[in-house]
Formats: structure tokens, C-alpha cells, sequence
């Protein structure tokens, strides 16, 4: 729950109010990024963010962002538990 | 050095530890407090204790939200689940943290409608989708998790939606990071800081533990090479007879944080007077509860939750473990009647908790530490 991951923002839903459709390794799904509206640095198509329960909490550069979700790779468990809750299967 | 494979940089993590060698070198034993789910797996994932100098100790203080939530709130999540017409939704972790009876897993065997989500937006489509039920999600966490859950109250009242609710168990890193300030058998040199705490609260928050209490803080991120870098940082604090308030993770934590997130979370919610957690007992200020305009929203008070408190079972060290007393394995019970499959205490719930990442990386030997030698 705890640990983010970096997803990148594939579309930015502008009939939904705060919706995005991310993409963390393949996997897609919508969240929300209520939290990164900010007039003066909007979010793009293509921005990598940390996303939490579904939630875009702070944006991130691309390098970091991939490094970020190759460690999180790492960490096995972790990392499957993160990406089996994204796509909605969960182990109990 | 196979331990290094891991390692986003080996080159730069052999640096880091050459120069914590040098920096231990002639210094008392040093403890230094996590308090982030995070930190402690990522410490035991790639055995970076056993990396460090003998008189450099980590301590995994209280950073796992699911393992402070006390036996008395899974009763009140049971007894809201168990009404009729309720569907309760709850991150996965939740299922097995043991109530006075029973755990939310085993309610759910008995009949109540228990459903896994991802995330509290899917609560909220579960609540838009069968408005003939009363959905109720169980929001656990530090102010990382927060904000998420006060945007969907603001959503549901914008799609008028009458049947979501929420049980608040959000909890507050600060007054956490106080009581344990404030514990008599306190005995921390400086603390690791929590960087995705920090990406809503920000750093400036932490800045009392320097200059109030004299302990070093250092934010980091969860990286083995953050976490090496940030126990450098503190070493390098004591070492020169500083005590500030540093903030290693930069790339994500801005001094003033998320001001949106902030503000969401003040618009929704209020500070608790008290709220139990599991080991440390009753802690002042240390949760947030609905303010009185949300309170249509609160599932506390709609199902007038019995709200018993059930002390912590006599063998479960919990407790001391999240104050740093003991190291996990020093527990009665750990890895015996306490498992991952059967917990007793919820450090061994949640694979963020400190009992729990002992276990799975069996890293319990008490084997002596070898000494990092300088490259």
C-alpha cells in the first residue's frame, strides 16, 4: 500500500473531472490526479508520476522515473503485489 | 559482494559505505530509527544491515500503518461490515490483522460482503454502481494515503452519491514521531525520515526534532543507495557535532510539499484528541476524524461503532519491536505462534512490517556482522 510506483500518464481524460488513463509496465488502468492540479505546471500526456492507491501524489523526470520502476522490479513480491492490485486481481 | 547485483549503483554504493566506515570508525554504537513501510523492506530486502559497521544499528520504528492499527478497530470494521446491506471495501493488507476475535478474512468466511480495492476510487464505483448498498471503505495510513481518500468524499458530494462512507483510521507521522521522542527508554541518535510522507507533508514539519529534541533527521527516499547515503548523512551529523534536519530526497520531497493535498486533507478532515495505536498505547493528536460538514460521510457515525479498546495480547512484543526496545526477532512468539500465515501481532501482517520482513528474508540468525572494509 504504501509503496509508490512511477506510472506514465497515457491520456488525459478531460470529460472526467481529474482523470487520467497511466501505464505502470504495460499494465493500465485510471487514476486520479486531483493532486497534481496546478495551473502553473499542468500535467501532459507522457509525464511520469508517482502513483499511490491510484493516485498521482508528485511528478517525476523520466530517467528517475524508469530507474525507480526497475528497483521496485527488484523487490519481487513487492512488485507483483503492486501490478496484481493494479489489474484488479488480488491474492485473497 | 553479491548483496551489490541489486543495487541501482554499485560503484557509488561501495563509496557510500567506505565513507560510513570512515565516519563509524572511533564513534559510540549509533541507533537510527526508520519510520516508513518502505525503508524497512527495502533494509531487509537487500540486507543492508549486514552491509553496515558493527556499532551502526537500525531500529524500525512504527512506519507501517497497517501494523499500529490496534485489535479494538478491526472489532468496529468487523461490527460495521457485519450490518446489514453493507458492502465493505479494504486494501488486501487489512484481511489478516487479527481483531479480539476475529480478522476481516474470516468475517468475510462468515458471511459479511468484504471486497478487496486497489484504490478508494474503487470504492466509489462500487458505491456509484450498486446505490442500493451502503459502501463502506476502511482507509488506513499516514498522510501519504490521506489525501487520496479525502478527494474521494469531495467526489462523492459532487456526484451526490448518499451511500458512501468512510471509516478514518489516518494517522499523523508527527505526534508518531513525538510520543516515541517522548518514550522513557528512548535511546535513537537520529532518524531516517519518510520520503513519501514527505511528498505531501514536505520537510519543514520534521524540522522540530533537530532543534527541539537534538536528534539529527535526514528525509530519504527507499532505494538501498537513500537509505545508505542517508545513514552517511546522520554519521557525518554526530561526527562533526551537527544536529539539523537534512532532506536526502529531493527529486520528491519540496520543502512545502503538496500544497493541494494539504489542503484537501484540512477540508475534509480534523484532528482526533487521541487515538490508540497498537503497542505505543494512546497517542494525542496522532489522527485525523470528519469534520462536522463531512460528517454524513463518517462510518463511525452512522453504525455507531462499539468503539472498545482490547489490550494488546501479553505475548505479542509489538510494541517494543516499533519502539526499537527489541529487533524483531527477540520477540516470544516470532517465527513460532506468531507467522505471516497465523500473525498475532500485525508486524508480521503486513510485508511493509518489520516482524514479517525478518521473517520472509530470513534474516533472524543472529549471525555476527561482518565489518564493510574500506575501498
Amino acid at each position: 500500500m504504501c509503496v509508490g510506483i512511477p506510472a506514465r500518464v497515457v491520456t488525459i481524460n478531460n470529460d472526467r473531472l481529474f482523470s487520467a488513463i497511466v501505464d505502470v509496465d504495460g499494465v493500465r488502468r485510471e487514476a486520479n490526479v486531483a493532486l497534481l492540479a496546478d495551473p502553473a505546471d499542468p500535467l501532459r500526456e507522457g509525464d511520469w508520476v508517482l502513483l499511490h492507491v491510484g493516485f498521482a501524489m508528485s511528478k517525476l523526470d523520466e530517467e528517475e522515473a524508469k530507474s525507480t520502476l526497475e528497483f521496485i522490479r527488484s523487490l519481487g513480491s513487492v512488485y507483483d503485489e503492486e501490478v496484481n492490485a493494479l489489474r484488479g486481481r488480488n491474492s485473497a | 559482494m553479491s548483496q551489490f547485483t541489486n543495487l541501482r549503483d554499485p560503484v557509488a554504493a561501495r563509496k557510500v559505505l567506505a565513507r560510513i566506515a570512515e565516519l563509524a570508525t572511533g564513534q559510540p554504537h549509533r541507533k537510527f530509527m526508520e519510520i516508513c513501510g518502505g525503508h524497512t523492506h527495502s533494509i531487509y530486502r537487500h540486507g543492508l544491515e549486514e552491509l553496515l559497521p558493527q556499532n551502526i544499528e537500525l531500529v524500525h520504528g512504527p512506519g507501517c500503518p497497517v501494523c499500529v492499527i490496534p485489535m479494538g478497530r478491526i472489532d468496529d470494521a468487523i461490527y460495521i461490515a457485519s450490518q446489514p446491506n453493507v458492502t465493505f471495501c479494504c486494501f488486501g493488507d487489512m484481511l489478516r490483522v487479527p481483531g479480539g476475535k476475529l480478522n476481516l478474512l474470516e468475517a468475510r468466511a462468515r458471511g459479511a460482503d468484504i471486497r478487496v480495492v486497489y484504490s478508494p476510487m474503487d470504492v466509489l464505483a462500487i458505491a456509484e454502481g450498486e446505490p442500493h448498498r451502503d459502501v463502506v471503505f476502511l482507509a488506513v495510513g499516514f498522510e501519504t494515503t490521506t489525501p487520496s481518500t479525502a478527494v474521494t468524499v469531495l467526489e462523492a458530494r459532487r456526484r451526490k452519491l448518499s451511500n458512501y462512507f468512510v471509516m478514518s483510521n489516518h494517522i499523523r507521522i508527527i505526534p508518531a514521531i513525538k510520543a516515541i521522542l517522548n518514550s522513557k527508554d528512548l535511546d535513537l541518535d537520529g532518524f531516517i525520515g519518510p520520503g513519501h510522507v514527505g511528498t505531501v507533508i514536505g520537510n519543514h514539519p520534521y524540522e522540530f526534532v533537530a532543534s527541539e529534541y537534538g536528534k539529527p533527521f535526514v528525509t530519504a527516499g527507499f532505494e538501498p543507495l537513500d537509505i545508505l547515503e542517508s545513514v552517511m548523512r546522520l554519521l557525518a551529523q554526530k561526527a562533526n557535532g551537527r544536529c539539523e534536519l537534512e532532506n536526502q530526497y529531493t527529486r520528491a520531497v519540496r520543502d512545502a510539499g503538496n500544497p493541494v493535498a494539504i489542503e484537501v486533507i484540512d477540508k475534509v478532515f480534523t484532528v482526533r484528541p487521541h487515538f490508540q495505536w497498537r503497542g505505543l498505547g494512546s497517542i494525542e493528536h496522532s489522527a485525523l476524524m470528519f469534520r462536522d460538514e463531512f460528517a454524513e460521510f463518517d462510518a463511525e457515525r452512522r453504525y455507531s461503532v462499539p468503539g472498545v479498546q482490547i489490550a494488546d495480547p501479553k505475548a505479542c512484543q509489538c510494541g517494543e519491536v516499533l519502539r526499537g526496545a527489541i529487533r524483531p526477532w527477540e520477540c516470544k512468539v516470532f517465527g513460532t505462534a506468531c507467522t505471516p500465515e497465523t500473525p498475532i501481532g500485525t508486524c508480521m501482517v503486513s510485508s511493509e512490517g518489520a516482524c514479517a520482513a525478518y521473517y520472509n528474508y530470513g534474516r533472524f540468525n543472529k549471525a555476527p556482522r561482518i565489518p564493510v572494509k574500506a575501498v
